[in-house]
């Protein structure tokens, strides 16, 4: 909250910088910059892990920085530092006009900051609204004792983090923003070995902006969901490889849509031209059955903003409607570069990164069909229950691992298969998305690009894809 | 402050607050990189960070940790506060204490430290590269990653007992990756990465030769029939199965029991007598070396595999004590001290006569797999359950002719792939991961489209 107004050498948080601000932007405006942006982050963050019967590791920590941003046409400076002082920050700004080459006399306007927008007024309380050490370190003990259901389960882990982000962000367009970010996530894992067997299940659970969320977690239904998923994996089979329909379980199913389609709609994918759907706007891309929202604003997911890293507020955008793609996700480099209008989705891991056109909470709206519906109109197939990690390539093909999987049999869920891999490329596979459930649900997770680590949400209802390449053995 | 007077700000701080045993990890850099577009500046980078880690162990010998990039004389008594709250939840379970090795001499190696070259020069150099890239074959379009970094750091350890140890360093890399298109066919891509202790050190030319011969190596494509194949790993792609399988050496994964080696596998065969593996993290070829871990004990060469047995774990401070050991400095500091390996050897041991020699990647004329990269790691490796299923680039042999695999994967389980060694290649080739000669195993499967 701005207290006071303060005339400092240095950004302090929770007063009033405006004077600095402005004067550290109409410096670089006067150095010939066309926009200069600066984002100032206070950070205060903790985990805890629990393994077996014990806390093991307790790790706070802290920081703050400043990450100065100018542009210059389409090209762009950037640098971070830890340095808060005027001096500091000024300097920062001649690194990066000096970066730039910047020589010409052509001199943009800067008519001072807008008014305040502070979007962390009732947000100044988190800090002590978010459970204890003490809380936290119980709850999480309980959570691994849960977990302990027979002699197979080998090794058991719980583990929590909460970052806080204190933000203000400030640029020659006027913005001139505050906010406070809190993430919470949760995640349990276990390893199941009995003789030459082994397998391993885990869960992670995570919010934005609810502190006490933590505390409203179910951790005997996690823990339930964890032991219930190793034990139905250890005594499988390996999948045969080939290609086959498959119907992706909801929730954190919808990693494949965000890793295999999403990134391609980033602004960022245009401007490398690595994206086969850059001249595809309004023009069929995916199965009718298929519309994908990216939105940053559904409260308390993981992936939800009150202002993006570039103050913006975010937008809900429809990416595809029906099979047809409507929008990219951009950020203010992108709207530059590809002339896509920002949408709200500026976002970096911290100061020490460039903002980026990075997904929020990203998934595929919900259709008609049950889950039941999908499975019964397969003859032989692969359910994918739970999705491990994945990547994609630089030329678009994808692959990730199935964590728990069952072959589907005349329409019916059979044994349970292990090693299985989804293998294809976005433009082949969305078009063969032919149902979609009628039970969306949402996950979170941590999503790496360039602008570092940043949380988001996927999802998506159940789904069939009427073929895809199955890796196993 | 340099790293000599925020040990001297620690150890004042830690006496006003009555803390008698701390230690601390610092990093200090400076980074500038670059990124180019056809020719256009893209983002030019730079960036100056300070990362402070302090440990603080209580009354009861816990110890609580704080990571801060605040160096500031109030953030260092800030840390020193949260660590020592924090030290009341300390593992009881599993204590830590210093390295008994941290004040023991370490190897420095001789690197000249090279001088910043500066972003202009950064730039000039990195258009160059992709302007040549470009030009060297029709099909190549652009380069959509590249990046030229330089990087100047310092690293630091030391704690209440008088260790103190400082090692400064630059390094530099390079990596482009281009996008080959042609017309009625998949785009495809590879890339080269190469580093040096600065700008004026890294051999550009041979990055835009290998960027380029990969790239285009690929542009005819086939699908190929699902089976199990005769493999030849690259250099590269075994080392990547290396390192995502260490923790079968790493003693703190035993511990954790997320390990397929436990405490009485030292001696255990797991491939062909002809196999050694050795961590080198002092290796004259390991541009990232550095003297000494996380918690102050020096690198050394340490034994893996020898003649196809484990031969040695890697170890932190205290998995050393459980294991009765001393540390072999593959520490990273933390509460919870991680433990990796540095930088893979990989030989062919004089235990060498079971090998099929026949089988070289430049003349054999039989059927196999030529496994280029791997990709996907993080995605396809079960690393406690050793399994892994991978996509990856490269070559089906056959006929005769060379064939670039359009898509596909390599499963199998990694003790099922030690123990089908066939034969270890006799030239070794270095990469930025380690060295390793060609390594040829039997039956693996392969998933593909055709």
């Amino acid at each position: 909250m701005l207290s006071s107004q303060t005339k400092s050498n240095e950004i302090i948080f929770g007063s009033c910088n405006k004077d600095l601000l402005e004067e550290i932007i109409f410096y670089g405006i006067r150095l010939g910059a066309d926009f200069v942006e600066i984002f100032i982050e206070n950070t205060d963050n903790s985990s805890v892990l629990a393994e077996e019967d014990f806390i093991t590791s307790v790790s706070p920590s802290f920081g703050r920085g400043a990450g100065i941003r100018i542009f210059k046409g389409k090209k762009d400076g950037f640098v971070s530092t830890n340095d808060l002082t005027k001096n500091g920050l000024m300097r920062s700004v001649s690194q990066a006009i000096e970066m730039l080459d910047i020589t010409d006399n052509k001199k943009e306007v800067f008519n001072g900051l807008n008014k305040h927008m502070d979007y962390s007024l009732s947000k100044q309380k988190w800090i002590n609204e978010v459970p204890s050490i003490h809380e936290i370190s119980e709850k999480l003990l309980v959570s691994t004792k849960s977990l302990k259901k027979n002699n197979k389960i080998i090794t058991r882990k719980g583990s929590y983090s909460r970052n806080l982000q204190e933000v203000i962000i400030a640029s020659s367009d006027g913005t001139y923003v505050s906010d406070i970010r809190l993430h919470q996530t949760v995640g349990l894992n276990v390893i199941a070995s009995d003789a030459q067997y082994r397998s391993s299940g885990s869960r992670r659970f995570g919010s934005s902006g609810m502190p006490n969320e933590f505390r409203l977690w179910d951790h005997e239904k996690a823990a339930n969901d964890v032991f219930e998923s190793s034990m139905n994996m250890l005594y499988a089979d390996y999948v045969d490889a080939g290609q086959m329909p498959v119907v992706l379980a909801n929730k954190f199913g919808g990693v494949i849509f965000h890793e295999a389609c999403g990134h391609l709609l980033e602004t960022t994918q245009i401007e490398r031209g690595t994206t086969p759907f850059e001249n595809k706007l309004n023009e069929k891309i995916a199965h009718e059955s298929v519309t994908a929202i990216d939105e940053g604003i559904s409260e308390g997911s993981f992936g939800s903003l009150s202002v993006d890293d570039e103050g913006m507020e975010p937008e809900k955008s429809v990416l595809i409607k029906d099979g047809i793609l409507k929008k990219f996700i951009s950020d203010r480099a992108g709207e530059l570069r590809t002339g896509h209008k920002r949408t709200g989705s500026g976002r970096r891991q911290n100061y020490s990164f460039a903002a980026a056109s990075r997904m929020r909470n990203t998934y595929i709206a919900k259709g008609e069909h049950s889950k039941e519906d999908l499975i019964n109109s397969i003859n032989e197939g692969l359910y994918c229950k739970s999705m491990g990690g994945g990547s994609v390539g630089a030329t678009g093909q994808f692959n990730f691992a199935v964590e728990e999987g069952y072959l589907i049999k005349n329409g019916k869920l059979t044994s349970p298969v292990k090693g299985a891999t989804l293998i294809g490329e976005a433009k082949e596979v969305m078009p063969k998305i032919s149902m979609c459930g009628n039970d969306l649900e949402l996950a979170p997770g941590f999503c790496g690009s360039i602008s570092g680590s940043v949380n988001v949400t996927v999802g998506q209802p159940h789904i069939k894809v009427d073929s895809i390449t199955v890796g196993g053995r | 402050m340099n790293s000599r007077e925020i040990t001297t700000q620690i150890s004042k701080a830690a006496d006003f607050l009555n803390l008698k045993k701390w230690d601390y990890g610092a990093s200090f850099s400076n980074d500038y990189s670059v990124q180019v577009d056809k020719g256009e500046a893209k983002q030019l980078k730079a960036s100056q960070k300070q990362i402070l880690t302090i440990r603080v162990w209580n009354q009861s010998n816990l110890v609580g940790i704080t990571t801060t990039s605040d160096i500031s004389e109030s953030g260092i008594k800030k840390a020193l506060k949260q660590a020592n709250i924090a030290s009341d939840f300390g593992n009881k379970n599993e204590t830590t204490e210093f390295s008994p090795l941290a004040k023991d001499p370490i190897t420095v190696k001789e690197v000249k430290k090279r001088n910043p070259v500066g972003i202009k020069k950064l730039l000039t150099l990195l258009r160059g590269a992709e302007v040549k890239l470009i030009e060297s074959h029709e099909s190549i379009k652009s380069v959509p990653y590249n990046g030229l970094t330089e990087s100047f750091f310092e690293r630091v350890y030391a704690n209440s007992e008088g260790a103190f140890r400082s090692y400064s360093k630059s390094q530099a890399a390079l990596y482009l990756y281009a996008r080959a298109e042609e017309k009625n066919k998949k785009p495809r891509s590879s890339g080269s990465v190469k580093l040096g202790y600065g700008a004026d050190d890294i051999d550009i030319e041979s990055c835009i030769k290998e960027a380029s011969n990969k790239t285009i190596s690929h542009l005819n494509y086939s699908s190929i029939k699902t089976d199990k194949y005769l493999i030849c790993f690259s250099p590269d792609s075994f080392l990547t199965i290396i390192n995502a399988f260490s923790s079968m050496f790493n003693a703190r994964s035993i511990i954790d029991g997320v390990s397929l080696s436990n405490k009485n596998s030292i001696g255990e065969k797991l491939s062909t007598e002809a196999l050694n593996i050795y961590d080198d993290g002092l290796h004259e070829k390991n541009i990232s070396s550095t003297p000494f871990d996380g918690e102050g004990t020096p690198t050394k060469r340490l034994c893996l595999i020898k003649k196809g047995r484990i031969e040695n774990f890697i170890h932190s401070e205290s998995t050393a004590r459980i294991f009765k050991t001393t540390p072999t400095g593959h520490a990273g500091l933390g509460s919870k001290v991680s433990v990796s390996p540095d930088w893979i050897v990989v030989e062919k041991s004089e235990e060498n006569f079971d090998l099929k020699t026949s089988l070289d990647h430049s003349t054999y004329e039989g059927e196999f797999v030529y496994i280029e990269e791997l990709n996907a790691i993080h995605a396809g490796v079960r690393a406690s359950q050793g399994s892994f299923s991978l996509p990856f680039d490269g070559w089906l042999y056959k006929n005769g002719k060379k064939i670039s695999i359009e898509s596909a994967t390599v499963a199998g389980d990694i003790k099922y792939l030690f123990n089908n060694i066939v034969n270890i290649e006799s030239s070794q080739e270095v990469t930025t991961s380690g060295i390793s000669p060609h390594i040829w195993v039997d039956e693996l499967s392969i998933t593909g489209d055709a």
